[in-house]
């Protein structure tokens, strides 16, 4: 798959970090990781979340100062003190999370700051659309970023670096916020641009990509480099070992749960934007049992978030009714329905899960200030929320020192176990789990997952929106594809591959059997 | 213990700060900051200044609990300066016009103060929950109309009568005053302090262990999170604005019920925003804000020894407002101090950088 071809092995390497050690609050630091990046190979860093895979990056990209170590770059050994350092020694860097206006146009967006090098006029725009080749876009440099869609995006983003003259490239998990035929053409676009001599660092811990694109691939786990590989070679499993240094969890479920008891009804729900022009949420007809895990799949931005927040309460429907176990919610509002028996792991465990600066104890109180054990009437019970937060932190293994540390010294994964552990307290009917592993480390993750199985084995309803697809195909017992504020298809978990939910996802239509459409999209309505 | 530490040093940290900044505006202008400072100290041991001092701390400290409400879920109540007023002299009308047994008197004067501050509130928490409408424009504009309301009350042709050359509302017969404990010739206590100590007793307990307390700190600290743990927004504007509004209502009350027994053109204006100044110093916590309030009345009351070495009282206004800015800037420097080191203790217990060492 990969073209070796183009990596010279004589130059001196584009990239050398030797004995690199950053010391850090709180989370896994850097502690004297080695890395050779050859020049013209697409090396990719391997690590599960957390690892220190972004911190290593930082520092690669001058955003932080190693406490020890060198950095060489093309042979000469570099100091960056601020990324503009990094960019001038020909190294640019693709974030995970977007840096573009919306509101300005490709060409400003990629001139933005750098607008010394080729003004800002025709003779910039020249420059990017030559630029622009390479990467793979074709859209008119005067086209706004908002009318771009994710792929597009990110290849604004790479000609951003290449405008400001980067030869290595540093993608941060640049495969994220991309379905699988999207991830397909970044590749291509990757081998293309390796072709005409660019360097490749890239960051990931989805190893089938890893393997599909590296030239060479270095394993970080806990903060230190632990190997490298030849990605031709080494197995999905043996990388994944490497990782986490002991077996792989898996979120596959055993056998079905799903019994004929009806916990969540949801039936023409409809939630229009704020100007009430356009329907966010159209016409949703859900049904959760008891013992199932209903998998939302979508793509970010197509309501899922609108409709967990819908059925929470947070939002008013505008029309359609939310009946658990046969109680009428649509009129309630959010307490009333974690009374009745939601537990709500949300998307943004910062904004919508915890409250950061206060004690472990006082965030189980949150969401359950009127219930046992965390209150008694108007009283609250502090007590009974000491103890209760003990037994979480102990049931879920959260990894804190005490229950009065407050909630942002935690990682972030020990934060997400306590927000499993509270929302699971409290005998719900009803689990509604927004990426409920998102951003956690495997360790963390195979215990929510175990969490969440053996809570549905129990009888509780899941609800489960995710992006990590592989994730949404091993917990659920019934897929549904989310697309423009509409469930468009049904797909069975025990045979629809990422693939084929990928291309649901986009509205490409149904590619497999595996697929059901339930819904037909126009295209001409929006 | 580095909890109490992160609690204290950051006040006193900026006590010094604005004490050297006085100081050296008092060198500028020409004067002896020495001397100055000594004056203010041994005023307090002159005549009625230490009771005065008193007095004034738990008037400033009821304001400051009503600002404080409001700022524990980010709401900026400005309108506690117009709230009080218009509460002090509708309690000055309804309590100079009824007849009522001793005690009782007093209390129904209390409860109409604390109801008229708390309408006075409703409207710009009606305002903010119905239309949106920010509360800090709309209670400033509200200032603006007790000012006005308050005077059109007190007329001749309204509740009003004239005393000497003095506007005022009836007097308010002695069974609804309230009974204070003299001190002969070092003045008197009023007997509202007792009411401010549990005011500030009952505010502890209501943020620390009742479920509205909590609500309300949830909602200050996040909204985003109080609204996913099912806290209703607009409701919780709506309680912590009236409460406030209420408790505002009380602050006119010590002069009133212990000493002037009217509302008239002498009264006591200004103290809403010491009070929002006294919250800040005090961070909203009970014991904080009756430091931050016995400062501020030590300030007031001993600036007046200043005249007589020859210092200008304003003096103290620079070094209050020096204070309130250098403990809000400290505050924040120490909270971030204290998060990463706190962030480096976790770390440390759990060995995730024990590698790195």
């Amino acid at each position: 798959m990969s073209s070796s071809t183009s990596v010279r092995t004589d130059d001196p390497p584009a990239v050398v970090l030797t004995g690199i050690t950053k010391r850090f609050p709180g989370v896994v630091a850097n502690s004297d990781v080695h890395l050779t990046v050859r020049r013209g190979e697409v090396h990719a860093l391997c690590g599960e979340n957390g690892a220190g895979k972004s911190t290593l990056m930082k520092i690669l990209y001058g955003m932080q100062p190693p406490d020890e170590g060198t950095i060489e770059v093309n042979g000469e050994q570099v100091r960056f003190r601020t990324p503009s350092d990094a960019i001038k020694a020909g190294i640019g860097m693709v974030h995970q999370h977007f840096m573009l206006a919306d509101n300005l146009t490709v060409q400003e967006n990629v001139v933005l700051g750098a607008e010394a090098l080729h003004g800002i006029g025709q003779k910039a725009r020249k420059r990017i659309i030559e630029l622009s080749g390479r990467t793979g876009l074709n859209v008119d440099p005067g086209v706004l970023v908002e009318q771009l869609g994710v792929a597009d995006r990110q290849r604004v983003e790479i000609l951003k670096v290449l405008y400001r003259g980067a030869k290595v490239i540093i993608l941060d998990e640049p495969t994220a916020v991309l379905v699988p035929q999207e991830v397909n053409e970044l590749f291509d676009t990757v081998r293309g641009m390796q072709a005409q001599g660019y360097t490749f660092l890239f960051i990931s811990h989805k190893l089938d990509e890893v393997r599909a694109i590296a030239d060479s691939v270095t394993v970080i786990r806990r903060g230190t480099t632990v190997g490298s590989a030849d990605p031709k070679t080494v197995s999905s499993r043996q990388l994944a070992e490497m990782m986490v240094g002991s077996e792989l969890p898996s979120p596959e479920t055993r056998e079905s749960t799903v019994t004929d008891t009806v916990v969540l009804d949801v039936k023409g729900l409809k939630l229009l934007t704020p100007d009430g022009s356009r329907p966010i949420l159209d016409d949703i007809d859900l049904v959760v049992r008891s013992g199932e895990v209903v998998g939302i799949a979508g793509v970010e931005g197509n309501g899922q978030t609108e409709l967990v927040e819908t059925i929470m309460g947070m939002r008013k429907a505008g029309s359609g009714t939310i009946t658990l176990q046969g109680n009428d919610l649509t009129k309630l509002g959010t307490l009333a329905r974690r009374e009745a028996g939601i537990g709500y792991i949300p998307e943004d465990r910062h904004r919508h899960g915890l409250l950061l600066t206060q004690p472990l104890w006082y965030n189980r109180i949150l969401g359950y200030q009127t219930r046992k054990p965390a209150s008694k009437g108007i009283w609250l019970d502090t007590d009974g929320a000491k103890k209760d937060t003990e037994r979480i932190v102990t049931e879920f293994d959260v990894r804190t020192p005490g229950i009065d540390v407050p909630a942002a010294a935690l990682s972030g994964g020990n934060q997400q176990k306590l927000v499993v552990g509270r929302e699971l307290s409290g005998d719900p009917v009803l689990l509604i789990a927004s990426h409920p592993t998102r951003g956690v480390d495997v360790g963390a993750q195979a215990l929510i997952w175990d969490e969440i199985k053996r809570a549905r084995a129990a009888g509780l309803a899941v609800l489960l929106i995710s992006a990590d697809l592989d994730e949404l195909i091993g917990l659920s017992d019934t897929i549904k594809v989310m697309l423009r504020g509409r469930l468009v298809a049904d797909a069975d978990p025990s045979t629809v591959t990422p693939e084929d939910l990928g291309s649901a996802m986009t509205g490409a239509g149904s590619t497999s059997a595996a697929v059901q459409e339930t819904a037909v999209v126009e295209e001409g309505e929006n | 213990m580095g909890n109490l530490r992160g609690k204290l040093l950051p006040p006193a940290l900026a006590i010094v700060f604005s004490m050297l900044l006085c100081g050296v505006a008092l060198v500028i202008s020409g004067a002896n900051p020495f001397s100055a400072f000594g004056a203010m100290v041994t005023q307090v041991g002159k005549g009625s200044t230490l009771v005065d001092i008193i007095n004034s701390t738990g008037i400033y400290y009821i304001a400051a609990l009503a600002v404080a409400i409001g700022f524990q879920m980010n709401l900026f109540n400005i309108g506690v300066e117009g709230q009080y007023r218009v509460a002090a002299v509708v309690a000055a009308v309804v309590g100079g016009s009824i007849a009522l047994p001793p005690g009782i008197h007093t209390l129904v004067i209390i409860v109409v103060g604390a109801l008229a501050g708390a309408a006075w509130a409703a409207i710009p928490a009606i305002l903010k929950v119905t239309r949106g409408v920010n509360e800090v424009i709309s209670t400033i504009m509200m200032n603006g109309l007790a000012i006005g309301l308050s005077a059109y009350l007190i007329r001749r042709d309204v509740f009003g009568e004239l005393r000497g050359n003095n506007i005022r509302t009836p007097e308010i017969p002695e069974s609804g005053w309230m009974p204070g404990i003299s001190f002969g010739g070092g003045g008197t206590m009023f007997g509202f302090l007792f009411v401010a100590i549990a005011l500030g007793v009952g505010y502890w307990i209501m943020m620390n262990r009742t479920r509205f307390g909590f609500e309300l700190r949830a909602s200050g600290e996040s909204a985003t999170a109080a609204s996913a743990g099912g806290v209703n927004a607009k409701k919780m504007i709506l309680v912590s604005m009236l409460l406030s509004g209420a408790i505002a209502g009380l602050i006119g009350l010590p002069e009133m019920l212990g000493r002037d027994h009217t509302f008239s053109l002498n009264f006591t204006a200004g103290i809403g925003f010491s009070g929002i100044a006294i919250a800040l110093l005090g961070r909203n916590h009970p014991g904080g804000i009756a430091f931050g309030a016995l400062l501020w009345a030590f300030l007031d009351k001993s600036g007046l020894a200043l005249d007589n070495v020859g210092v200008p009282r304003e003096i103290v206004t620079i070094m209050q407002g020096s204070i309130v800015l250098s403990v809000v800037v400290a505050y924040e420097v120490v909270r971030r101090v204290e998060l990463a080191a706190e962030q480096r203790r976790v770390g440390r217990e759990l060995g995730t950088v024990g590698g790195a060492a």
